[in-house]
């Protein structure tokens, strides 16, 4: 992901002079051939990230589209004000760019986790939230970012992330949900590059003769509450998978909507139950103790279907 | 009943001169009381510190036009102490920005004039503020941004010195002096009190002068509420484009400066003007009249 959004984003400089890249001192060896083509327009704050944010939305006002770079909760939870004060009040056409959402950094251990972002981000008035699944996900939804005034979140995955899609996504539009396998029985929903883990389980429903359906939101917020209108008139029970706590974030924003539409259809929420990680291990290794894994996620399915 | 315009513009003979920096500071502390009086809002000993700051700023150093907010290649200017609004709203409002009879709706319901400093629907506010340490920073991006366009307009934040505990305000200082930003002017309102207490007895920020030479800064002390001063030092602030580093002016001022019983009493960041209390300001604003 981290890969295809620094893909797109140097073809958009390329083209757009007004583009400007922020860093937070990070991200080296992704910056490297944007930071040789476009050396003036891409700027290290320092490991300032609060003035960085802020900074972001002086530039942005002076007709530039500013994106801030930086990872796990370093440009999101440190100035989270600066967000919601001087680039979403104010309407500043500032990105945020965060690599890193969920457990990427596993074993850094728990600074590192990206597991409340999304709830947050999500409450802030008038934001656009991207969550993205895979890379070609991330292609499409860093075009539309850039294209789009006003201020956005971007919410990524690591380098090197297995591509779900058989190739580029094609006609999408904003903000909708993108299909990707269909199914009768029950539906999975899922944001982020946690829906490797959907397809896993879907894959693994199968083999059992469950029929699972896997839609996957690379838009939080605005959410297409078309689409989950839809599948709650068609599905009686539907599961939400994101690599983030179950409190606030999409799981949340699917049961919102589920309350209010009535029809009747269960929301089981499948993330990090309202705990922080402690334990030590990589990306895969979290998922499975925090039972999100294509596993897990198929065992809930099936006892969820026998409730 | 006589207009709120009526009640501050009495005793002068026609419209006030604006150009006159101690007329729009007066001016300032006159719609400050007021709008504090009729309003029962804090803060107006943060507005009678920086009054001739801006009274300086509006009426002599900043290339706006009221007829014109948004042009191109204005000054801008972030109230980064944004609890001082009322000093900006009434330099904008005195300045031909948006009627003066519009300032005795501050804090009202349904007011666009919040009592910390708002940009929406309020001509000639660039930037809203209120949580503090987030001038500086938003000065720096517009500074940045000024310089990467070449353009010759000036970006100046007026902070306060309470607000200098935020290590947001360190961050963009030192992303200033990295940058090279020499269009860049900082305004210290160094009244020396902040909410509870004293700035010597919270935290303390001497040598101030040197910290902001140290860290990479041109900088000057000078007396806040001497408006020659004053105007001397943006003088100087301005001549510093070309020396590739920003300015900061600390501007020694007295909290609740003109209103005797206000002054140096920290009782009048929040207390707000009513009765006898009222009166009595009132009288020696009237004293005080330029």
């Amino acid at each position: 992901m981290r890969d295809a959004f620094a893909r797109v984003l140097e073809k958009e400089m390329e083209q757009n002079e007004r583009i400007v890249l922020i860093t937070g001192d990070l991200g080296f060896g992704v910056l490297r051939r944007i930071h040789e083509r476009f050396p003036d327009r891409l700027i290290n704050a320092g490991i300032a990230e609060q003035s960085m944010v802020s900074m972001a939305a002086g530039l942005a006002s002076t007709g530039r589209t500013v994106l801030v770079y930086s990872i796990g909760n370093f440009p999101v939870l440190r100035p989270l004000e600066q967000i919601r004060n001087d680039c979403v009040y104010h309407n500043a056409d500032v990105k945020i760019v965060c690599v890193g959402g969920g457990f990427v950094y596993g074993s850094l251990g728990m600074s590192h986790h990206a597991t409340e972002d999304m709830a947050i981000m999500r409450a802030i008035p008038g934001i656009t939230c991207y969550t993205p699944g895979d890379p070609a996900e991330t292609e499409v939804v860093t075009r539309d970012m850039l294209w789009r005034k006003g201020t956005c979140f971007l919410r990524l995955g690591r380098g090197n992330e297995p591509a779900v899609h058989d190739g580029p996504v094609k006609g999408w539009t904003f903000p909708k949900a993108i299909t990707l396998r269909g199914g009768k029985d029950i539906a999975i929903l899922s944001a982020g590059g946690i829906l490797t883990q959907a397809m896993d389980a879907a894959e693994r429903l199968a083999a059992k003769g469950i029929s699972a359906q896997v839609v996957s939101f690379p838009c939080l917020k605005p959410l297409d509450t078309e689409t989950i209108t839809e599948q709650l008139s068609a599905f009686r029970k539907i599961i939400t998978v994101e690599e983030h706590t179950v409190i606030g974030g999409f799981g949340s924003a699917v049961c919102e909507l589920a309350a209010e539409t009535g029809t009747g259809c269960r929301v089981k929420r499948i993330g990090l139950e309202d705990c922080f990680t402690t334990v030590v291990g990589d990306r895969q290794y979290l998922r499975e103790v925090y039972g999100m894994d294509g596993k897990a996620i198929a065992e809930k399915a099936e006892a969820f279907l026998k409730e | 009943m006589e207009s709120y315009e009526a009640l501050v513009h009495s005793g002068f003979e026609g419209k006030p001169d604006v150009r006159d920096p101690k007329t729009l500071a007066w001016l300032i502390r006159r719609n400050g009381l007021e709008m504090t009086h009729i309003s029962r809002g804090s803060h107006i000993g943060s507005v009678l510190s920086v009054a001739e700051i801006i009274a300086v700023l509006y009426s002599s150093v900043l290339n706006v036009d009221p007829k014109e907010p948004k042009k191109p290649d204005r000054d801008r200017l972030i109230l980064s102490k944004g609890h001082a609004g009322s000093a900006v709203y009434a330099a904008l409002a005195e300045t031909g920005f948006f009627p003066v009879e519009q300032l005795k709706t501050h804090y009202a319901n349904g007011s666009i004039l919040s009592g910390h400093v708002s940009h929406k629907g309020v001509p000639g506010v660039e930037v809203s503020t209120g949580a503090l340490g987030h001038g500086l920073g938003i000065g720096v991006g517009m500074a940045l941004g000024a310089k990467m366009d070449g353009a010759r307009w000036r970006t100046y934040v007026v902070l306060g010195d309470g607000e200098c505990d935020e290590g947001s305000v360190w961050e963009a200082i030192l992303q200033a002096a990295q940058y090279r930003l020499d269009r860049l002017i900082a305004v210290v309102d160094y009244n020396h009190m902040q909410s509870l207490t004293t700035v010597e007895d919270t935290l303390k920020l001497e040598p101030f002068e040197q910290k902001w030479k140290d860290f990479g800064w041109n900088a000057e002390s000078v007396n806040g509420h001497d408006t020659d001063a004053l105007l001397a030092a943006f003088g100087r602030a301005k001549e510093n484009a070309g020396s590739r580093k920003p300015y900061v002016i600390l501007a020694h001022t007295v909290k609740g400066k003109g209103i005797s019983f206000m002054e140096n009493n920290i009782l009048w960041h929040y207390r707000t003007p009513q009765g006898e209390e009222y009166d009595a300001a009132l009288k020696e604003l009237e004293a005080q009249r330029p």
